[in-house]
């Protein structure tokens, strides 16, 4: 099967640089991808665009996890499968699958009440960082440093969140001395990582981290795919803290964002991912 | 190239320009989508919600 008869659909909003680069890449190896645009799906839960492969690029997650749903329904096989989106789309579910295939992370709790979060805190001891299950780009972290800003945290959050702010995910707090690492994971390959680095608690390049090069050690690789596998595999990208015990998995992403990671690494991440899902659809 | 629907300056398009792809206008640096290209139609990107990103 030649590369120009591969129909590879590419499910997208807004087009970032990232889908930008995406698409130049499969062009670059002969494929033309049939541009998905959500924001005009109408799916009937039996039937899909004419494709071999959709591969998921949307900015919205929810969007993402139910289109994904859908087109697996339809028969179309989804690069990432609807069962990453959903692990990785919320931390409790990342959380459990983590502990369940034995991967190193930060000791974390789970509460439904104000008064059992301030419990579980408490137990964990401060400083905590209070998570949305579901969330990105480091928006509504809260790093809880004692009691006095743990009962705020936590009734702002049960008074003015919405319904999911009240699934409290409370993760032990990791020193991470300015930095974490981000590695970029294609099935059984850990293809680069970088560190990123920040004076804030945040370390998200969302949120202004500078990135860096990050060697891909047998430790990042070997943990890196591990977390790759325990949610489901594919693409994705993982975010490690380098503890005093070792590396510890924070977060699995699954429409991750590279853009600030090609000329950083030296590794052409677009290119790869192209390779990555030709090659699948070829298997 | 195009009109910037918040300041009406010129928004210089790339040659592999996308539709729904995303634009800052030079002169205000409001964030553009691009909705169409013949002929060049722009407005002004959504705002992020809550579930977008990684």
């Amino acid at each position: 099967m030649s590369n120009g008869s591969l129909k590879i659909g590419l499910l997208h909003s807004l087009i970032r640089k990232e889908e930008k680069l995406l698409i130049e890449a499969f062009k670059n190896a002969g494929v033309e991808p049939i541009m998905i645009d959500d924001r005009q799906l109408i799916m009937d839960f039996h039937t899909a665009p004419d494709i071999d492969v959709l591969v998921e690029r949307s900015i919205n997650h929810s969007r993402a996890l139910h289109a994904l749903r859908l087109f697996e329904s339809a028969g179309v096989r989804c690069i990432n499968s609807h069962h990453v989106s959903q692990i990785c789309g919320d931390k409790l579910l990342t959380t459990a699958v983590l502990k369940d295939n034995g991967i190193a992370q930060p000791q974390c709790r789970v509460a439904f009440t104000e008064e059992s979060a301030l419990q579980a805190i408490e137990e964990l001891g401060y400083p905590v960082v209070l998570k949305p299950a579901v969330g990105s780009w480091g928006r509504l972290l809260s790093k809880i440093n004692d009691r006095d800003a743990a009962e705020t945290v936590l009734e702002h959050k049960t008074v003015l969140g919405s319904y999911h702010h009240s699934i409290f995910y409370i993760q032990q707090y990791i020193e991470k001395k300015g930095r974490d690492i981000r590695s970029f994971v294609l099935g059984d390959d850990c293809i680069a990582a970088i560190y990123r680095s920040s004076d804030h608690w945040i370390t998200n390049t969302a949120r202004g981290a500078i990135a860096s090069k990050c060697e891909v050690t047998n430790e990042v690789a070997e943990i890196s795919i591990a977390a790759a596998r325990a949610v489901g595999g594919g693409i994705v990208a993982v975010d490690l803290f380098e503890s005093d015990d070792g590396l510890m998995v924070n977060e699995v992403n699954y429409t991750m964002e590279f853009r600030n990671s090609i000329d950083t690494t030296g590794v052409d991440i677009p290119a790869e991912v192209a390779n990555y899902v030709i090659n699948q659809v070829k298997q | 190239m195009g009109e910037c629907p918040v300041c009406a300056g010129d928004v210089e398009l790339a040659a592999d320009a996308i539709v729904g792809e995303l634009l800052v206008c030079d002169d205000c640096g409001a964030e553009l989508e691009l909705k169409g290209l013949d002929p060049v139609v722009l407005a002004e990107a959504p705002t992020a919600e809550e579930d977008w990103g990684q």
